[in-house]
């Protein structure tokens, strides 16, 4: 197996599981966050506001986990720079 | 596939490049300041007024009023810096109902440069409010052990930030271009539509982050029990 193949296996494969795994944890944590939210709205309905905008702001927080591992599974899709690399050696040769 | 519009060239003159970044942030800025300056030409007092001055009246008075539950206390001085970002993110984002338009908050040069906005207008409010030796105090609030990890985390929430934006409003678009060759007609509309949501409410994000992190600057020590006495 050349270099070349061996780059586009690994980056393919790796660029699929960082996205599946990298999205378990951020969604679980999304799940528990919006479930206290709801309790301790029915808890407390006065504070909603202060309690929607503290959830929205912890939910941007969280989601960025998932959107760092989408934007690692788009660079080794779109702009992988070793298969750029590989790409320009094997058209020089 | 196109992955930001840095990659849409309008004209290029050697090393000089007009990509579609540009265009796009030039042309809401012009969207902005002129129809601003347009609409509060005449600004009346009266009950009587243009549904565009009531328009910008409800707008500035929200960010306004958030401004204040964030735990700023006069958000008049903070609402041209926080206002400017969330009308800038909000508009870029909810422009993408113009065919052949593409979010500049897409790119990752824009989104690095509002949150490098960020971070030197958090130092520069802190230093306005506290004094250089009060803002540079909080550095090592707990103890002086804290000090790289605050700095760290200074640095990392600009990150965060600028990443955040930036893969947001990217994979709205990457989503639109590849669900338009697989089913063309009804999905992806509700794909873009679920794209203006989440532009708006990264808007928003990006702007309430921009001023807890201000807020947070600002506080200092001796404003605490007067916020324990408001709630």
């Amino acid at each position: 197996m050349d270099n070349m193949t061996l780059i586009a296996i690994a980056s393919i494969v790796t660029a699929g599981l960082t996205i599946a795994l990298g999205s378990i944890g951020p969604a679980l944590g999304e799940g528990r966050a919006v479930a206290t939210a709801l309790s301790s709205l029915a808890q407390q309905p006065d504070a909603a506001t202060t309690i929607t905008r503290t959830l929205f702001v912890g939910l941007a927080m969280i989601e960025s986990i998932a959107i760092y591992c989408f934007v690692v599974s788009m660079i080794l899709i779109f702009a992988n720079p070793f298969w750029n690399y590989v790409i320009a050696l094997n058209a020089g040769k | 596939m196109r992955l930001s519009p840095d990659e849409m060239i309008f004209w290029q003159h050697g090393f000089i490049k007009l990509n579609g970044t540009i265009a796009f942030t030039w042309g809401l800025m012009f969207v902005l300041a002129v129809g601003s300056k347009l609409i509060t030409r005449n600004l009346s007092r009266e009950l009587k007024r243009s549904r565009w001055q009531n328009l910008l009246e409800i707008v500035v008075t929200g960010i306004e009023k958030q401004i204040e539950d964030v735990g700023l206390r006069h958000p008049k001085k903070y609402i041209s810096f926080l206002g400017t970002l969330f009308l800038f993110v909000a508009l870029a984002s909810l422009c993408t109902v113009i065919p052949g338009y593409e979010p500049p908050t897409g790119s990752l040069s824009t989104t690095a440069a509002l949150a490098l906005c960020v971070l030197v207008a958090v130092p520069f409010f802190g230093i306005e409010e506290q004094g250089l030796g009060g803002y540079l105090n909080s550095y090592v609030e707990p103890t002086i052990i804290m000090l790289p990890f605050n700095i760290i985390s200074e640095l990392s929430r600009t990150l965060a930030l600028a990443v955040r934006l930036f893969g947001n409003m990217m994979s709205g678009t990457m989503i639109l271009a590849i669900l338009l060759t697989i089913t063309p007609f009804i999905f992806p509309i509700a794909m873009s539509a679920l794209g203006l949501l989440t532009g708006m409410v990264q808007a928003y994000i990006f702007s309430i982050l921009a001023a807890v992190y201000i807020a947070a600057a600002t506080r200092g020590r001796k404003a605490k029990p007067m916020q324990e006495i408001k709630a």
